[in-house]
């Protein structure tokens, strides 16, 4: 698979920090107080939160890429970053040739509209709206607010029909299957045509066959030319991407091409585990 | 901001709202009730102000009524020695008056008695009027029967008397009243006119009573001095007592409106002169107009304010609400916020639909407002059918004053009440829309 050498999106030294508040100095009854998360650093007595400690990725357009990594590894902070919920504390976001880091609120909005789709674990789709309102939903905060016409409408007729739900366009998310609803979620994030999709465990609730679906579409969406960027901690499905990326305690651990990874792991003995995971 | 654009989030916030139907007419029925009652608050308010304004009006703006007062027992006064005490006001005060006053064009002397009006067995509690024929123009009264007064029964001090509408209906019931002699103290007056029904005018000189022409009995001044005097006895306990009263009542008309309160301070002036006690009273309905006003602009607003507060509860009712649907709603805001909605589109929402839902309750409020009459009437009609019915003597002025009173809706009640109720569905929802705006899209999304 060839790629096309412009850049859909890069990463550049991005560090995010959270603050946690005051660090307890005594904690109570003098015991040494236990805390459910490893503070990374104080500084004048607050609890730090190193989520993301410098990355810099590519993202070439037409990429597939897997992120994948412990819990608390700081994938899915980088998912937020790149899915623009969230804003980095250093380091530069250049999305479509624009450093979107320090956009705000507005701004930032009208990007995910406009250029990103996104898909959720737990699908999202609005439980009270039909599947088709839930298809039109990201067209009622394009910027300038256009009415929705019957060409837009043609147009989400159509990606319900891609994605297999064109005679159910009238139930609502608790009539339709995870797969079905997922379809929704891949219909929704396709209708304002965005450069990249990013994929949040889309097939975390899904059952293996449903699971192979979905990777099935978005294996097609991206060639289409579609950049997708997916953060998944199973193997199998982030085999299903070109590359697949290892974040740990906030750094890139890993970084391979999938080919490389199964034919690593076709070389060596059986039962032991695939280095890069 | 585009009108298609505003459409659509209307039929977002409807859609919404039209999810919990229970739960936003509930809300919603705070806000009906508070418009209800500012519009119904209003309404009465204006009623019973038109009614005080239509019993002042009848006394006449351009007149001005001098009143004698029983002066305060024990208090000095000019009182012969063994005689009957003197108070009041004197002829010679009437004509001191329209001698020296020009700007008086009209000039009635009043003398008033309480007395007992007799027909064959029918008897009733009137008052006795002792008057000039100008009495009827000046007090706005109607003759339906026969004719009022005449200068020639005046020369003649003739037995002539003029019966108001009620005496008429009382003493009358079948017969024809014209011609026949009714029976005061003594004497027998002959009936020459009858007048028609009058709304009762507002209580002068002092009296909260309300003043009744349905009683009357109309004699000619010089008649009443000839028969009855000036002297009158009153029965008590032990003995009679007496009193020496030349007139009850002046009533004097100016030319002009703008000439009333000039001349009401000679009047006042000229009377007090030759008094040496506090015996008279002068009474101004342009005053008693202007005070009336104030008065309904003041209750205007203690009312308003009272519904008010209802239309303030019912806000924070939904304001209350609006904060528990942000709450049950935050993962659709998230993923809202993640498709592209910024901040202010969220605000916009839940803005919309808190003034969707307290619009719709101004609105059906306004209807309500609209039946105020209609249900004053029916509540009317159910309090004096069923409750003060069954007390006898319970009908008193109050609930005279409640039983003709008409409630009308004020206009410009209407768009206030409504604007109002918009008014605080922005104020109310600004919060709420604004902690749904402010939530983090990435904690919103995690919500569960």
């Amino acid at each position: 698979m060839t790629l096309a050498m412009k850049l859909a999106a890069r990463v550049e030294d991005v560090k995010k920090t959270y603050d946690l508040g005051p660090a307890l100095v005594e904690p109570l009854g003098g015991a040494k107080q236990e805390l459910n998360f490893a503070p990374m650093g104080a500084d004048e007595g607050r609890i730090l939160v190193k989520a993301l400690r410098g990355v810099t990725l590519d993202f070439p357009e037409g990429d597939f890429v897997a992120i994948m990594g412990a819990s608390g590894s700081g994938k899915s902070t980088l998912l937020n970053l790149l899915g623009g919920l969230d804003r980095p504390t250093s380091g530069r976001y250049i999305l479509d040739g624009v450093d979107v880091s320090q956009m705000d609120d507005a701004d930032l909005s009208h990007m995910r509209n406009q250029k990103l789709g996104f898909i959720f674990q737990s699908y999202n789709l609005i439980t009270q709206y039909t599947v088709l309102e839930n298809i039109e939903l990201p067209l009622h905060y394009r910027p300038g607010y256009p009415p929705i016409g019957p060409a837009e409408r043609q147009w989400c007729l159509e990606l319900a029909t891609k994605v297999g739900l064109g005679e159910r366009l009238d139930h609502r998310p608790f009539q339709l299957s995870g797969g079905q609803q997922q379809r929704v979620a891949i219909a929704r994030a396709l209708v304002n045509n965005p450069e990249i999709i990013l994929a949040d465990e889309p097939t975390g609730n899904l059952d293996s066959g449903t699971s192979n679906e979905i990777m099935e579409m978005l294996t097609s969406l991206n060639k289409e030319g579609r950049t997708i960027i997916m953060v998944t901690h199973e193997p199998d499905i982030a085999n299903w991407a070109r590359r697949q990326i290892v974040m740990r305690d906030g750094v890139v651990f890993k970084e391979a091409l999938t080919a490389d990874i199964l034919r690593a792991a076709a070389a060596a003995p059986a039962g032991e585990p695939v280095a890069a995971h | 901001m585009s009108f298609t654009r505003l459409i659509r989030i209307i039929q977002l916030g409807l859609k919404s709202l039209l999810l919990h139907k229970l739960r936003s007419g509930l809300t919603m029925l705070g806000i009906v009730f508070g418009v209800f009652s500012v519009i119904a608050m209003l309404a009465i308010g204006e009623g019973a102000s038109a009614q005080a304004q239509k019993q002042i009006v009848a006394l006449g703006a351009t007149n001005i009524i001098v009143r004698s007062l029983k002066p305060v027992e024990g208090s000095s006064s000019d009182q012969n020695a063994g005689g009957s005490p003197r108070y009041g006001l004197t002829r010679t005060d009437f004509k001191r008056l329209t001698n020296t006053i020009s700007t008086i064009t009209n000039a009635i002397p009043v003398r008033e008695l309480p007395r007992e009006a007799r027909y064959l067995k029918n008897t009733m509690n009137c008052r006795l009027v002792g008057c000039t024929p100008e009495y009827l123009e000046v007090n706005h009264i109607k003759v339906t029967k026969g004719r009022f007064l005449s200068d020639a029964d005046q020369d003649t001090r003739a037995n002539v008397v003029v019966v108001a509408h009620e005496v008429a209906k009382d003493l009358f019931p079948i017969e024809e009243p014209l011609g026949k002699a009714i029976q005061i103290d003594s004497i027998y007056y002959t009936v020459i006119g009858v007048t028609s029904e009058r709304t009762a005018s507002a209580g002068i000189g002092g009296s909260l009573a309300a003043q009744d022409f349905n009683k009357d009995l109309y004699i000619p001044m010089n008649t009443f001095r000839a028969r009855i005097g000036d002297e009158i006895f009153i029965p008590k306990q032990r003995g009679m007592d007496s009193e020496y009263l030349e007139l009850s009542q002046i009533t004097l008309t100016v030319r002009d409106v703008s000439d009333v309160l000039r001349t009401a301070d000679v009047v006042r002036g000229t009377i007090e002169k030759f008094h040496t006690q506090k015996d008279f009273a002068v009474v101004v309905p342009l005053e008693l107009l202007k005070q009336a006003d104030q008065l309904r602009q003041i209750f205007n607003i203690v009312l308003g304010s009272i519904a008010a507060i209802s239309l303030v509860v019912g806000g924070i009712g939904i304001m209350n609400i609006m904060l528990a649907t942000v709450t049950e709603r935050t993962r659709e805001i998230g993923i809202r916020r993640a498709l592209g909605a910024k901040q202010r589109d969220i605000i916009e929402q839940f803005l919309t639909e808190t003034v969707v839902l307290s619009g719709s309750g101004g609105f059906l409020g306004m209807g309500l407002g609209l039946l105020t009459p209609l249900s004053f009437k029916v509540i009317r009609w159910f309090t004096l059918n069923f409750i003060l019915d069954s007390r006898p003597g319970a009908l008193s002025e109050t609930s005279r004053m409640f039983s003709e009173m008409e409630p009308s809706v004020a206009l410009w009640s209407l768009p206030l009440a409504f604007g109002i109720s918009v008014g605080i569905g922005v104020i109310f929802g600004l919060y709420p829309a604004r902690a749904a705006a402010r939530l983090d899209p990435i904690e919103a999304l995690r919500h569960e």
